[in-house]
């Protein structure tokens, strides 16, 4: 079967500093894989390369089979519509409110009229644990982890058959988080989606996760089912699932 | 020093020059070809004409009627020396339509507007909304930047064409307190000089200086890096950048157009 996605020597360097170093990884239709690594290793930027949003410096990003590196302009768009983005930060766009940024993407992308759109935002913020009330507020009247749950409302809405999560359950209490594993979830089982998330918050790796890759100095170090993260053999993945600072991943800091 | 240094520096300094003006070209020709290719967001635009033309009002009537008082209160202290006084409807017409109203609306709307759309896009693009645009298969340029343009473009001459009009009813209202004008004396002396080129030349300049008001307000606020401070520094070069056009173009266009 072709995978959904897959990266081959993917490389990225912002002036000397080299971020993404040949990065090589295979996602399956309808599969959920969840990278882990730690922090600035490049995860953000390795999505952003995906979504066309960073030029990657060399290496080949296939959707579908289909070479997107030099994607652009109508081409990208009609890629963009089969997709859907939850950014670290939330990045709701400020000047609309909160039910206008969820049908965004179904108003612009897929031509929905605004009634309609209005109603399929109101269902999406019900299935992300926001009443109807907030419908109509400002973004900034939200708290973070409310805006995160907009933003995830906002990729998911239109129905994407690939997802992107950075950070789905970050700032969020932890029922809520496993409210939205348990949307991932069925993303990925009821809609068939390919998602690709990433997260540091185990619980949720291997709640949602068919597949874990793990991401250190801009390559894939280790993957294999999510089941098999606790006993993986690998000392790098043993020292980040179990949060311990000694050990062979090595952060700069000084005591 | 070592003259070699020097020439580095200065070679840096021009390849920085180089790399800016290579990229404000592509942007412009970028958003140029978004401007005639569909779709277009008659909403959006009408935003930004509300935005820029009604809003602005205020600040450029204020701006006009006070120019046109003290070129009135002006131009006598220099014609009463060879009793020419006759002159200085004309004058208040001639310089309004001509060179002030323009250029004044022009700062002024660089202020007003150019900061605010450079801090707008600027924060989007900081905060990835901008990225998020893409990923909702909308075009930035189409989104953003395009209504901006047309916006400028249409409705400094619209604004100016009012500040026109302010000015010379400025001029008025000092002529005739002030100076010894009759009402009629002075609107007639306004209108037996002043020729639709005076205008038109005007409200062409005023349409140039709308369009790089928007471009530089959108360009800037497009490449800023980095958090808020960013944001500030790309504000700040929006407002310098498009005042210092407005007076170059100023120039220029006052030059094309003195042959006629
Ligand atoms: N636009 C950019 N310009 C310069 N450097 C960048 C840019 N974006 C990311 N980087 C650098 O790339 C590295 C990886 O960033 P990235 O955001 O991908 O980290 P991450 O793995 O997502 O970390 P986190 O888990 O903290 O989100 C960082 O060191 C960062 O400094
Ligand atoms: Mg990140």
């Amino acid at each position: 079967m072709t995978p959904k996605i897959a990266l081959a020597g993917l490389k990225k360097a912002f002036g000397p500093k080299t971020v993404l170093d040949g990065l090589d990884l295979e996602v399956a239709p309808g599969e959920s894989l969840v990278i882990i690594g730690g922090s600035g290793t490049g995860k953000s930027v390795a999505l952003k390369c995906i979504l066309g949003l960073l030029r990657p410096d060399s290496g080949s990003i296939r959707i579908d089979d289909q070479e997107t590196v030099r994607l652009s302009g109508r081409a990208r768009e009609r890629l963009m519509t089969r997709v859907g983005m939850l950014f670290q930060g939330a990045a709701l766009f400020d000047s609309l409110t909160i039910w206008e940024n969820v049908a965004f993407g179904l108003m612009q992308g897929h031509g929905m009229r605004r009634a309609q759109a209005r109603q399929t935002a109101i269902d999406t913020l019900a299935q992300v644990g926001l009443d109807a009330d907030v419908a109509d507020l400002a973004p900034a009247e939200l708290s973070g982890g409310m805006q995160k749950r907009v933003g995830l409302a906002r990729a998911i809405a239109a129905k994407p058959e690939i997802i992107f999560f950075d950070e789905p359950t970050t700032g969020l209490d932890p029922i809520m988080a496993d409210v939205i594993n348990d949307l991932i979830l069925k993303c990925v089982r009821t809609l068939g989606a390919t998602a690709l998330s990433i997260t540091h918050d185990m619980a949720s790796a291997r709640k949602i996760a068919d597949r874990i890759a793990m991401l250190h100095q801009g390559r894939v170090i280790w993957e294999g089912p999510a089941d098999t993260v606790h006993h993986s053999g690998n000392p790098y993945v043993e020292q980040f699932v179990n949060g311990r600072a000694e050990g062979p991943i090595r952060m700069s800091v000084r005591a | 020093m070592n003259p070699l240094v020097l020439l580095g520096v200065v070679g840096r300094v021009f390849l920085t020059f180089l790399r800016h003006v290579g990229r404000l070209t592509v942007f412009t020709v970028t958003a140029l070809g978004h401007c005639v290719r569909p779709p277009f967001f008659p909403r959006l635009i009408g935003r930004q004409m509300i935005e820029i033309g009604y809003f602005s009002l205020p600040v450029v009537g204020l701006t006009a009627i006070f120019t046109g008082m003290v070129l009135a209160l002006q131009s006598h202290t220099g014609f009463a020396r060879f009793s020419a006084e006759g002159a200085i409807a004309t004058v208040v017409a001639l310089s309004m339509t001509r060179e002030l109203g323009p250029v004044l609306a022009g700062l002024m709307v660089a202020g007003r507007i150019g900061a605010a759309m450079a801090a707008e896009i600027g924060t989007m693009r900081v905060t990835e909304q901008i990225d998020a645009l893409t990923t909702l298969s909308t075009n930035p340029y189409k989104y953003l930047v395009v209504p901006r343009l047309i916006a400028g473009l249409t409705m400094l001459p619209i604004l100016v064409l009012v500040a026109d009009i302010i000015g010379i009813f400025g001029g008025y209202l000092v002529g005739t307190t002030k100076l010894g004008f009759t009402p009629i004396g002075y609107v007639s002396r306004t209108w037996e000089f002043l020729e639709p080129m005076d205008v038109i030349s005007g409200l062409v300049k005023a349409a140039a200086f709308g369009f790089v008001i928007a471009l530089m307000g959108c360009y800037h606020g497009n490449h800023s890096r980095g958090g808020a401070q960013g944001v500030g520094k790309a504000t700040t070069n929006a407002v310098v950048s498009a005042s210092i056009l407005i007076l170059v173009l100023n120039y220029l266009l006052t030059e094309l157009f003195f042959a006629q």
